[in-house]
């Protein structure tokens, strides 16, 4: 079993869903239970792989490799490295506690359940997956699933958001579709192998194109298919201006698609832009990365959190506060410094179980009011003493709280970013005070002050609530206390990727 | 210094009050449910004594070492590594960090003593302790990290439960938001914090000696010599910025502005956080990093005359408070700002020595606020008070003491602590005239105020209405204890720095190893008298002052509250409208910019997006319209005249035999016909 773990772990959930649908549709616990087992596997997988991962080696490991269609030189190729072990245990871990997340799904339970476990398999499969083409596979395979959860188990105004969701992935999806065809025609013999489109780097021209306006802005063929790369990641980011879908999408969508969707979705577009745009088109992330990544970044970050601000809908400004806290991921990303990109890389992890619990909670309370109106609440504390004081643990470690996971990360890609970027490091660490701005207002607006008579007999939150929150709890102290638990894994591959791009700077 | 003597119980120090934090935190309402109060005042009080012990046997331990190699550390585990980036999680105590965290364990100790019995009645008191101990916690790992990025967790941990402590009593929103403000305004010091730490990590880094770690940025400090980044010397920066952290977490122009609101707490927590521990963090880091701030005399003349002149500017504001606290509160701001005279004028010992003793008489008038609210049931405004010298004696007797060292009166731990301040400010090479004349006005303003508090609370006729009267009652044991023995401190701490014409200090001797030699002007003793004896000619006017309106009753207030059509009077009682100003350019501001966000987003994004995506239905319908009119029509149009040929066609299938012999005939001959014609 241990030979093909990654294998196991993308596609017992699959399995589970083929289950899942020969299951009576009427018998909703069964279907429950059933899903949940099927995500124990992958957890149990990763907690394994956590422990034998070799973090000597800045390579591949766990690597399986079989032809798929060999008429276009298509492989099964999965592996994980440095970059993207993280990103497979917050996967393996977030869909095991969103199956209990999404216990009070009671419309259509079995289609809910059995999409669930396809996006398992599709976001596992994105963040393993080593060959071009199984990876555009596994991204559209993701969209699917996410559009009719959305669509079918959202709130009012859930097509609208479904269809913008969609749209807005489907063209970042074009866009990437065109560059990886690109990629796949220059290389010699024509192949979809990352590994292999990584060695031949070399091959993707630099040279301006005589085309306007690349000829204006000096792009070679290798900026072109970096940028139409980006634009597709960014929108998963999402990145400014790409952003509007997320607060849509993440108000309309239940509670467990939301900690997904901000939990594993929106780290896929910095991923992407970690595995693919820098070790095969370093010349142009050398290149673009400062605009693209550090300047947009940092605006990300001050911009998301003074939308953050201005949001009167709970959830809204949960959302915001991920566009804010993606930025710091885009500006470690930039620096190139062994800082900048731990502290990116663990801001990824960090943020999907910050924004995990953060939406968690929101599910809570509106589980219990029927509405997330910040101004409509107030008092909560003295009503669910031990909810309140989950988020303000929750609230505390997305403020960047010393001690708390959020610091590790936000500190680093502030101290990488300084060596670079002064003045981005400089403008990217206000946005702290704004967080801390936003974050103490709603905390006043909605759990201190006098008790609202409407809500002096909400419930306590309840057992299953707590167990979908205390691991993430664990975790958010645990890596404030002891980070390198977590920078250990990522640091040779991370100071590998650097080196390859380090000597295309300016 | 280079071989430390490593310990393993400097940890216990830090994290004893931790478990306490967490046992009362997780479980303390099962605990005070089933059990009583009394556990939970032992979790909270047992840790703190515990690590009060300890403190001592650390000092101790540096005691029976040679002066120039009293250095303890305990190294936990590497913390964060990255890069060159090293931090671990170590403690250390050197004779600077050992005041420290004698202060904070044994007024701290106290002050929890003191907590049990005026939180008493309180249904959140497992809460309250949870935190009280969090905060213990988290200042001591402020003192003993022996790194700034390790500071920096306790740094923003005393934040955290100053945070929690001022909205203690949540249901009120007045209290939340000042828990939210002292919070956000630490915040903006904690921005200029971290990019100081980020600064000096780069530049050393650059130099090829990247770390964080006190003693070897002491080591390695040369090597920013002559650094500049945009154009302007990186130590200067560094320590700028450093100082702007300072000025958040220690109350300083321009970011006091929390302080006094954060009076809104239990008044153990002013005690303890907002006056003789927290608040003083500043004052340690700007010590604790007096090599960096020496080598940036720029930065010293900013430090002495922002320190100088929030020693005054909130003294004129104390001037006219009527609330018990908040004069108090003012009173702090002011003494801060005589702590950071001293360090602008790089007399950190001076400095150091100030914050301890009033780390004892401000905990002590403090706690006897409290003493005198917990009486008055709650009441706060000195206007309803007076005359309380006899139902609450302990109380009036300690507050007498305080007072008298808070107003510099010689012998009291004051008196050495501000003529030390003040000393140095005129004779130190960084010092002037100026500031010492600013000085001495601010502790003549301040002798003033402070008995004016006194005479107004414990003199007079009590003002109280009956019903408050006939509760007034002397506060229980676990209270005034700890009065008694603050007051003793008020006096006492004092005698262990007296001036060089007394005999010298013990205190700078003691702190010597860390700050470097003693460099003071030794030649001029009598000049150091004469400016003694007219600063505390001065403090007497205070006093007499304050004596004359509001004991004796000889000059009414309102003689100086009308100066100038009582402008002044107005610019102190509201606090020079700061927070106005503050709320109107820097909320507002943000919230603006907040809402202009938020419009973008709605209006300008989202309307190209829905845009081009009707844009595309448009198109689309536009397809439909011609699929439908003009493709279809085509289609159908073919269609029809298929079924109307097919339908003319049809006559010729007639099922008569013979017409189809004529048809099949016809053809035959047509085909010879052709053949013949065109094969040929």
């Amino acid at each position: 079993m241990t030979d093909n773990v990654l294998t196991y772990m993308t596609f017992f959930p699959l399995a589970g869903m083929i289950v899942v649908l020969m299951l009576p549709s009427d018998r909703h616990n069964l279907i429950r239970w059933v899903s949940a087992l099927f995500t124990v596997p992958p957890l149990a997988l990763g907690v394994w792989l956590y422990g034998h991962f070799n973090t000597a080696i800045p390579g591949l490991q766990f690597v399986e490799k079989i032809p798929w269609i060999p008429a276009y030189n298509i492989n099964y190729f999965v592996g994980i490295d440095g970059i993207s072990i993280s990103m497979v245990l917050l996967t393996a871990l977030l869909s095991f506690l969103c199956i209990f997340a999404s216990w009070g799904i009671d419309k259509g339970v079995k289609g809910y359940f059995a999409l669930f476990l396809l996006l398992d398999t599709g976001m596992m499969g994105v963040f393993v997956a080593l060959d071009f083409f199984l990876f555009y596979v596994f991204w559209e395979l993701m969209l699917l699933p996410m559009y009719f959860l959305i669509g079918v188990w959202g709130g009012p105004r859930r097509e609208y958001a479904a269809i913008k969701f969609f749209l807005y992935t489907l063209f970042g999806s074009v866009l990437m579709l065109l560059a990886i065809l690109a990629l796949y025609f220059t290389s010699e013999p024509h192949t979809f192998d990352m590994t292999v489109l990584i060695a031949q780097s070399g091959k993707y021209g630099t040279e301006p194109l005589a085309i306007w306006p690349f000829n204006q802005w000096g792009w070679g063929f290798q900026h072109v298919v970096w940028m139409a790369l980006f634009i597709g990641f960014a929108i998963k980011i999402p990145a400014f201006p790409f952003h509007t879908w997320l607060p849509d999408a993440h108000v309309e969508a239940p509670t467990a698609i939301s900690v997904i969707l901000a939990g594993v979705l929106l780290k896929m577009g910095t991923y992407g832009i970690l595995r693919v745009n820098f070790p095969m088109l370093p010349q142009a992330t050398a290149d673009l990365a400062y605009y693209f990544l550090g300047v947009l970044g940092t605006w990300n970050i001050i911009y998301g959190a003074l939308c953050a601000m201005a949001q009167k809908d709970l959830k809204k400004l949960v959302a915001y506060s991920s566009v804010s806290h993606m930025g710091y991921v885009m500006l470690g990303m930039a620096t190139f410094t062994p800082q900048g990109i731990s502290g990116a890389v663990l801001q990824m992890f960090n943020h999907g179980t910050i924004t995990a619990m953060l939406f968690l909670l929101v599910g809570v309370i509106y589980d219990r009011a029927h509405h997330r109106d910040i101004e409509g609440f107030g008092g909560l504390a003295a009503v669910m003493p031990v909810y309140t004081g989950v988020t303000a643990l929750a609230f505390f470690a997305s403020m960047g709280l010393p001690g708390l996971s959020g610091f590790i990360s936000e500190v680093l890609v502030l101290l990488g970013a300084w060596q670079k970027y002064p003045i981005l490091s400089i403008l990217g660490a206000s946005g702290v005070v704004l967080t801390a701005g936003y974050f103490l207002w709603t905390i006043q607006r909605v759990y201190l002050g006098p008790t609202n008579e409407k809500y002096k007999t909400l419930p306590e939150i309840n057992g299953r609530e707590l167990f979908t929150l205390i691991p993430l709890g664990i975790i958010v102290i645990a890596l404030g206390v002891y980070p390198n638990a977590m920078l250990d894994l990522l640091r040779a591959s991370l100071d590998q990727l650097n080196q390859i791009v380090i000597p295309h700077l300016p | 210094m280079d071989h430390p003597i490593q310990t393993d119980y400097l940890r216990w120090i830090v994290l004893l009050p931790l478990v306490g934090a967490a046992v009362n935190g997780l479980l303390g309402a099962v605990l005070q449910k089933r059990i009583g109060k009394w556990i939970i005042s032992l979790f909270a009080c047992a840790p703190v004594l515990i690590s009060f012990l300890l403190s001592l046997q650390a000092f101790l331990d540096l005691l029976a070492l040679k002066p120039d190699e009293r250095f303890l550390i305990d190294r936990l585990y590497p913390w964060l590594s990255v890069g060159s980036l090293r931090v671990d999680m170590a403690f250390w105590v050197d004779p600077l960090s050992a005041v420290m965290i004698l202060v904070v364990t044994g007024v701290g100790g106290l002050i929890h003593i003191y907590s049990t019995g005026y939180m008493r009645e309180d249904k959140s008191y497992w809460r309250y302790f949870a935190f009280l101990n969090l905060f213990t916690c988290a200042m001591l790992l402020l003192v003993t990290a022996d790194n700034l990025l390790l500071m920096f967790v306790g740094w923003e941990g005393v934040g955290l439960c100053s945070y929690a402590l001022i909205g203690f009593w949540y249901h009120d929103h007045v209290n939340a938001r000042a828990g939210n403000k002292a919070f956000i305004v630490n915040r903006v010091g904690d921005f200029g914090f971290v990019l100081g730490v980020f600064l000096v990590f780069w530049s050393l880094d650059r130099s090829g000696h990247g770390t964080l770690v006190f003693r070897e940025i002491e080591k390695f400090s040369a090597l920013l010599q002559g650094q500049e980044i945009w154009g302007v010397g990186v130590v200067t920066l560094v320590t700028l910025f450093l100082f702007v952290g300072a000025t958040g977490k220690s109350a300083q122009i321009p970011l006091h502005v929390w302080l006094p609101d954060a009076m809104q707490g239990p008044t153990p927590v002013s005690a303890l956080i907002h006056a003789a521990t927290m608040v003083t963090a500043g004052v340690y880091m700007v010590c604790r990093l007096h090599f960096l701030f020496s080598a940036a005399p720029a930065t010293l003349a900013v430090i002495a005359a922002i320190g100088v002149a929030t020693a005054l500017f909130s003294a004129t504001i104390a001037l006219t408070q009527t609330d018990i606290k908040r004069v108090l509160a003012y009173s702090t701001v002011s003494q801060l700002g005589y702590m950071f005279l001293a360090a602008g004028v790089a007399a950190y010992g001076a400095a150091v020595f100030h914050l301890m003793t009033h780390a004892f008489f401000k905990a002590c008038l403090f706690l006897g606020s409290g003493s005198v609210i917990h009486a008055m049931g709650g009441e706060q405004d000195m206007r309803k008070m007076g005359g309380l010298r006899r139902s609450l004696p302990y109380t009036f007797w300690t507050f007498a003491v305080a007072v008298l060292a808070i107003a510099g009166t010689p012998l009291t731990a004051g008196f050495f602590s501000k003529d030390e301040i003040l000393w140095q400010a005129f004779s130190s090479p960084h010092g002037s005239p100026l500031l010492w004349v600013l000085g001495v006005a601010g502790a003549g303003l301040t002798a003033f105020y402070m008995f004016r508090q006194f005479f107004l609370v414990f003199f007079g006729e009590c003002r109280a209405d009956h019903h408050v009267k006939a509760h007034l009652h002397e506060s229980p044991k676990a209270m005034t204890l700890p009065l008694v023995l603050l007051a003793i401190g008020s006096i006492a701490a004092g005698w262990i720095g007296l001036p060089e014409i007394f005999g010298g200090s013990r205190f700078a001797e003691w702190l010597e190893p860390v700050f470097g030699a003693h460099h003071e002007v030794h030649a001029s003793g009598s000049l150091e008298e004469i400016l003694m004896a007219l600063s505390v000619a001065v403090a007497a006017a205070g006093f007499y002052l304050a004596y004359l309106i509001y004991y004796r009753g000889r000059l009414a207030p309102e003689r100086f509250s009308s100066l100038a059509g009582g402008l002044f009077y107005r610019l102190s009682y509201n606090k020079y409208y700061i927070d106005e100003i503050y709320q109107f350019f820097f909320v507002n501001g943000t919230l603006l910019l907040a809402r202009i966000g938020a419009w973008i987003d709605q209006y300008i994004i989202d309307f190209i997006v829905d845009g081009s995506a009707k844009t595309t239905a448009f198109i689309s319908w536009i397809h439909g319209l011609f699929d439908n009119h003009v493709v279809d029509w085509l289609v159908n149009k073919i269609a029809d005249s298929t079924f109307d040929a097919g339908d003319k066609f049809r006559k010729v299938q007639t099922g008569n035999i013979n017409s189809y012999l004529y048809v099949i005939l016809g053809a035959v001959v047509l085909a010879i016909i052709v053949k013949l014609r065109y094969w040929s």
